[in-house]
């Protein structure tokens, strides 16, 4: 008669616990990349913040300034990803994370306070420039994905379109403030350009046959001489925004990403 | 739906660390008990051995086989063969002719009926104390009977010990890939036989004490995958199996895709069959690694890889749709890509895939290492893990169909086919 090989529980024990170390060490690893980017997200927003305190004391002084010395370009050349990461955090980080929706709505008041400041420098001073307030939600709306890559595709034309993106449902009150003013309906995606609204989806053609006033802001070939015109981010110190104050530094205007774009 | 996803998806991520990790602190603990026979072993006493050739349409490499088993380093009026046709349609019994009046050979014809009726015609006219099977597509190294003999002497327990099986003479990236697999497979297969957990006798030399049958009955059809129904009815009866490393057997493995595909269906098809027929042992502690770990581990194994499969082509397909979409908006110039290590994904996912490639890595390092490899670091490696990461879920997909269907895959038919090609 034949008996059974007694068993080794210890060396199940064992392995069991060298696998928990293993498996929550790959856990720990994760959690330490997501930390690094959600601190690289908020080091790009502290920035943004404080390009936009510049402009706003730029504003401040504009009835003591003329035009001409006051910048057109009020956000950083990293805003240009900001939103394109969010929304890559919001997908693989998890859109119930706190601190994804932390830096979203954060991200979204400084949109309002662009397009409020951008408003007022563009009616002052004359600039060329259209402003889309878009409207999306993350849920059930096909619409939206498609809406994404059209005002992506529009801003590389235009580079004086500025779109600002929001989350229809995102819980801030300014964006429901803005919901309200426009009367935005939920029927989305919608676009506010110039003030009127649009609901459903509006392809490239249907924006520029609506807006024809687009061909004028139109993107030209940049001269050769010119090259290097990207935007540089103003320093934190005071000293550098007083000196940016009184000698801006040559930018071009960079316009808004679209957050949600999938 | 997420929270589902994530719980089945952490469940099995566990699982396979667990089971890798299994094997490879079993290594750690037992490494000093493997044996390598010397180069020219001598063993005091030589029991009486009978190898059974089963054929079918096996003209090609049927001489070949038959001379490496004259060839083995054993006392020869120890040794005996039984060869086996099993109704074959080529010439495979004209060749035999040619071993009639051969001291150490015997030859048989029968009915087609299939691998196990072969085998059991030769355990009816079996003498010898000890016997085994070489299947007429591989061939045996000199020393390998000696070393598994020895093996049965040192533990007069073992009742059946498994050869280390290795591909013979790979000419393409399909066979490279194999041998790659059958190394890191004779690995876990000695440390399953230090846990007691081997539930497969392998076709190629796996040796047997006469009384496995006398005792336990001849071989059954189990689904085409004898071998493994042997191996689990031993496992319940608590019949120790061992594994031999250093007695190396080589196979002709196929070289195609699709025949690769057709053997892996029907042993996995075998597997899972032969699993719910022995479900019994499953989580039985009585039973010992087999019913905690060995079995297990292979629905895990299969799961697991019909888990990721669905995965991957979701998200490509999904992946697609979105690209379609993005260029029938605004056509292909809105394609750019830019790097931004922002976006390399850092989710749990990849450290614990990371975490996986380096295990199985490190068993294909060991298997090498045990099979006494040259280059235990080869390019090979990459082939292994992208051509089985590629197609392996198809086998699985198509057995587990199988299964659910009962639709089995004949040894004959598989035999048939791979002579047409050859």
């Amino acid at each position: 008669m034949h008996q059974p090989e007694p068993n080794n529980w210890n060396r199940y024990i064992l392995v069991f616990f060298v696998t928990c170390v293993v498996f929550f060490s790959a856990i720990l690893a994760s959690n330490y990349f997501t930390n690094k980017k959600i601190d690289q997200l908020k080091s790009i927003e502290n920035t943004i913040s404080l390009d936009l305190m510049s402009s706003e004391t730029q504003f401040s002084l504009l009835e003591e300034l003329s035009c001409k010395d006051v910048s057109t370009t009020v956000l950083s050349s990293e805003l240009n990803s900001l939103a394109e990461k969010i929304s890559y955090s919001e997908n693989n980080i998890g859109t119930e994370n706190v601190d994804v929706i932390s830096l979203k709505k954060y991200y979204s008041l400084l949109e309002i306070k662009d397009y409020l400041l951008m408003k007022k420098i563009t009616e002052r001073c004359g600039q060329k420039s259209i402003f889309v307030l878009y409207f999306y939600k993350n849920e059930k709306c096909d619409d939206c994905t498609k809406q994404g890559y059209v005002l992506t595709s529009l801003r590389e034309k235009y580079p004086n379109l500025r779109v600002y993106s929001f989350d229809y449902n995102l819980d801030l009150s300014a964006i429901r403030a803005m919901v309200s003013i426009y009367k935005v309906k939920d029927d989305l995606p919608a676009l506010v350009i110039n003030g009127v609204v649009h609901n459903g989806f509006q392809s490239i053609e249907d924006v520029e046959k609506t807006f024809p006033q687009l061909k004028t802001i139109e993107k030209k070939p940049a001269p050769k001489a010119k090259t290097t015109t990207i935007f540089t981010t103003p320093k934190i110190d005071v000293l550098t925004q007083v000196k940016d104050f009184i000698n801006p530094p040559d930018k071009v205007e960079v316009p808004v990403e679209t957050p949600k774009a999938q | 739906m997420n929270l589902v996803y994530n719980t089945v998806f952490y469940t099995f991520a566990f699982v396979s660390v667990y089971i890798q990790m299994f094997f490879l602190v079993t290594y750690i603990q037992k490494r000093k008990n493997i044996v390598y026979s010397p180069e020219h072993l001598e063993l005091g006493i030589y029991p009486t051995v009978t190898i059974m050739v089963p054929c079918y349409n096996e003209e090609k490499t049927l001489e070949k086989t038959i001379k490496s088993i004259l060839s083995l380093d054993y006392q020869k009026d120890k040794l005996t063969i039984f060869i086996i046709d099993d109704g074959s349609k080529d010439g495979t019994w004209n060749l035999m002719q040619q071993y009639i009046g051969h001291p150490n050979i015997k030859i048989f014809h029968k009915e087609n009926g299939g691998k196990h009726t072969a085998l059991n015609l030769g355990l009816k006219n079996l003498e010898s104390e000890f016997v085994g099977c070489l299947d007429a597509d591989s061939f045996v190294h000199p020393q390998a009977l000696k070393r598994i003999i020895s093996t049965f002497l040192s533990d007069h327990k073992n009742m059946a010990v498994a050869p280390s099986i290795l591909v013979f003479n790979s000419k393409n990236v399909i066979q490279t890939v194999q041998r790659i697999e059958y190394e890191m497979a004779n690995y876990v297969k000695k440390m399953l036989g230090f846990i007691g957990g081997i539930h497969v006798t392998p076709g190629p030399f796996s040796i047997f004490r006469k009384k496995v049958f006398d005792e336990l009955g001849p071989y059954r059809k189990a689904h085409n995958t004898e071998d493994q129904e042997i191996g689990l009815r031993m496992q319940e009866h608590w019949y120790k199996i061992d594994a031999c490393p250093d007695a190396y057997v080589y196979t002709n493995s196929p070289d195609s895709i699709m025949k690769l595909h057709r053997q892996r269906v029907r042993w996995i098809y075998g597997f899972v069959r032969n699993l719910i027929d022995y479900r019994r042992l499953l989580f039985k502690k009585k039973y010992g690694a087999v019913g905690l770990l060995t079995l297990p581990s292979g629905i895990i194994s299969l799961i697991g890889f019909l888990f990721l499969t669905g995965t991957i082509i979701f998200n490509f397909i999904k992946f697609i749709y979105n690209k379609i979409i993005q260029i029938s908006t605004v056509g292909f110039g809105s394609l750019n890509f830019n790097f931004d290590w922002f976006f390399f994904d850092t989710k749990v996912v990849l450290f614990l895939s990371i975490i996986l490639y380096i295990l199985v890595i490190v068993s294909v390092i060991i298997g090498r290492k045990m099979t006494k490899e040259k280059n235990i670091f080869s390019l090979s490696f990459i082939y292994f893990i992208i051509i089985y990461s590629i197609i392996a879920p198809f086998w699985s997909i198509v057995a587990i169909y199988n299964a659910i269907r009962s639709k089995e895959n004949s040894w004959t038919l598989e035999m048939e086919l791979r002579i047409k090609t050859k």
